[in-house]
């Protein structure tokens, strides 16, 4: 599917599916399941932020969190660095794990409360069995200043900061082992505005300085834009539009994206633009519309056509990959796209 | 008390009584909002929205949470001297308020409908049946599909946007003259918020009810609201109509909290505009000018506290040297 990519990707995923079985009844017998991921293939590259926006329940959460193999992949490959690492044990992660860290939206609840900083941020090298005490302690001094903590924080405790300097902490940890790449899962949606700005700036500095790569999981659009060189948008489990971030926000195809975007409050009182408002809510992952996603939750006249209808991601244009759906593309986009 | 305002609030403090002694997270504040309109209250978190809204209701946490002085004026009543019968009357029928946690704000045991239908009883004295078709009714206003089976649903069978709109139901359904959204959408998806917004907005001319809405998103702020009051750290800074205060803020904390969100426009991975420093702690807050304290500057060490005055019609400003450029 991306021929157009050369060199080896750091991390390429195909056709990913995480099915959570539904059981219920004496026996717990499985009686369906949930589509969380149903289908996503993508690739991130060095150094490259991969934005990932959709809808709560959309699934992106859980891609995140199957990509860095806290969860493991009901089908489909991960291969990080070429290899493939969809099935390998715990165990066999262990070694791996230095290469991918995951930030958490909420610092408060991911950092336990007993634990001073300085082995809240020495842990992952405790865990990997590095360094001496001296070294470890004055590695854990430079990552706090990496970060912008003061040294002095590191004998506090996580509960005596604000929720930007908690998050900082949770940075540093993520950082320890030198990662190639985060999953940073709505890193900034609990913070204020100029908080989350400290925040952002910080990811910024750290992928320029360390040519870190991130998946970069959010709602706010706005947020996404600012940081992604290319973003994937999610609906229902599948990547709906993917595209370099100033493509996607200034030339989106796919009606989702549209009406995603038109949906972000603009901080300038006399641009008054037209809506796009969605009626209803994400359809359930358990009992999925059988064609079209979006079209169902529109109501689309040709939505019947689409139900056994390949509706997987095609190029419309160099890069721009949209999925082929004729509920969801104006009509020149999709006779462009199906050829017709 | 000027014509044409609903609700006015005048030099407000509010106090909670904790163990390092009784500490001010509402210091005067004064505001008004005009019959009809939506006024935003914007700041950082802690910086007393919400504890303003719950001492306008009396909903402040008890026993620590308490009013020592101010006046809020609602249709000419302070309701600070009016007893808890009129308070009870009050709130829930002429003013009414919007939770940020739907689901804290149901209640989990109870259907839908009985949870609606109730407020029809209590305030206006309905009939079991009545009160039920005017709930209803309220539900099918709130454009909820086949309000007649939610009426039967409790919370859990919702998604945050259903639950939001039964909220919002419960809130609207006396026809308040006022309505007190705290953060109503800031758990939502984009989507769902700008469908609860554009709700929020309809309802208001037709209900013809005025809006306090708290938020910490100036985009929401820019889409909904009339005038904007900007808080910090228990004051209010600046307040004015929402075009004069996006294209003319004169705090320096207006224009840094302006100039750090990101917009679809901002050049990608460009630096943000950060505002340096921390908020100071309820205990530490100073007398002189408060951001002038978390720029770190020694002006805040004045025992005087800057003045708040309309520096333009509609425009009012807290002076200081440092902060405020006129």
């Amino acid at each position: 599917m991306f021929e157009s990519v050369s060199e080896l990707p750091l991390l390429a995923v195909e056709d990913l599916h995480m099915h959570f079985a539904v059981r219920t009844g004496l026996f717990m017998k499985q009686t369906s399941a949930v589509k969380a991921v149903d289908g996503v293939s993508l690739q991130l590259g060095a150094g490259e932020t991969l934005g990932l926006v959709g809808e709560s329940g959309c699934g992106k959460s859980t891609l995140g969190k199957a990509l860095v193999r806290l969860l493991s992949p009901t089908s489909g490959k991960i291969y990080f660095e070429g290899r493939d690492i969809t099935h390998l044990s715990q165990w066999q992660l262990r070694p791996l794990r230095r290469d991918f860290q995951m930030i958490f939206q909420d610092p408060a609840e991911s950092l336990d409360a007993r634990m001073s900083v300085r082995s809240l941020v020495e842990e992952p090298f405790r865990i990997h069995g590095l360094g001496n005490r001296a070294e470890r302690k004055k590695w854990v001094d430079d990552l706090l200043e990496t970060v912008g903590l003061s040294s002095s924080s590191a004998e506090k405790y996580s509960f005596e900061f604000s929720g930007g300097q908690r998050q900082r902490i949770g940075i540093a940890r993520a950082l320890a082992l030198k990662p190639k790449w985060l999953v940073c899962d709505e890193p900034v949606s609990a913070l204020d505005v100029s908080v989350q700005s400290q925040i952002l700036n910080l990811l910024v500095d750290l992928q320029r300085d360390f040519g870190l790569s991130y998946l970069f999981i959010a709602h706010d659009l706005s947020v996404v834009k600012h940081i992604s060189d290319r973003v994937a948008v999610m609906y229902l489990g599948k990547i709906v539009e993917l595209a370099d971030s100033e493509t996607i926000y200034r030339n989106p195809k796919h009606a989702y994206t549209k009406a995603l975007l038109s949906a972000v409050p603009n901080p300038d009182p006399k641009v008054k633009r037209k809506k796009i408002l969605l009626e209803g809510d994400v359809p359930s992952p358990i009992d999925p519309p059988a064609g079209s996603a979006f079209g169902h939750r529109m109501g689309h006249s040709r939505y019947e056509e689409t139900i056994g209808m390949d509706l997987s991601l095609r190029e419309i244009s160099p890069g721009h990959w949209v999925a082929a759906d004729p509920t969801c593309l104006e009509l020149g986009d999709w006779k462009k796209i199906s050829g017709r | 008390m000027s014509d044409g305002n609903l609700l006015e609030v005048n030099k407000l403090i509010t106090s909670f009584d904790t163990e390092r002694g009784i500490l001010r997270a509402v210091d005067q504040v004064s505001f008004s909002i005009p019959a009809g309109k939506t006024v935003g209250i914007v700041g950082e978190s802690g910086c007393g929205k919400s504890v303003t809204a719950m001492s306008i209701v009396r909903l402040l946490p008890q026993p620590s949470g308490k009013v020592l002085g101010g006046e809020i004026r609602f249709k000419g009543e302070n309701l600070l001297h009016v007893s808890h019968q009129r308070m009870r009357q009050i709130r829930g029928c002429e003013i009414g308020v919007i939770f940020q946690e739907p689901m804290a704000a149901l209640n989990p045991v109870h259907r839908i409908g009985r949870q609606v239908a109730e407020v029809f009883q209590i305030h206006k004295k309905m009939s079991k049946k009545d009160a039920w078709d005017a709930a209803t009714e309220m539900l099918t206003l709130l454009r909820i599909p086949a309000p007649e089976k939610r009426m039967m649903d409790y919370p859990h069978h919702l998604s945050g946007g259903m639950r939001q709109r039964v909220v919002i139901a419960l809130a609207l359904a006396c026809r308040p003259a006022l309505v007190i959204a705290d953060e109503p959408t800031t758990a939502l998806d984009v989507t769902v918020q700008a469908q609860i917004l554009d709700l929020l907005k309809n309802l208001q001319s037709e209900i013809g009810m005025s809006v306090m809405l708290i938020t910490h998103d100036l985009g929401v702020i820019a889409e909904t609201c009339d005038e904007v009051v900007v808080m910090y750290a228990g004051r209010v800074v600046e307040s004015a109509p929402v075009n004069e205060l996006f294209e003319n803020p004169l705090h320096a904390y207006t224009q840094a909290l302006l100039r750090s969100i990101p917009t679809l426009d901002t050049p990608p991975k460009s630096v943000l505009h950060t505002i340096p420093g921390l908020v100071a702690g309820l205990g530490e807050h100073a007398h002189g000018c408060r951001f002038c304290q978390r720029m770190g500057r020694k002006s805040s060490m004045t025992r005087e506290r800057p003045k708040f005055k309309e520096v333009q019609p509609g425009h009012w400003l807290e002076i200081c040297k440092e902060c405020s450029n006129l």
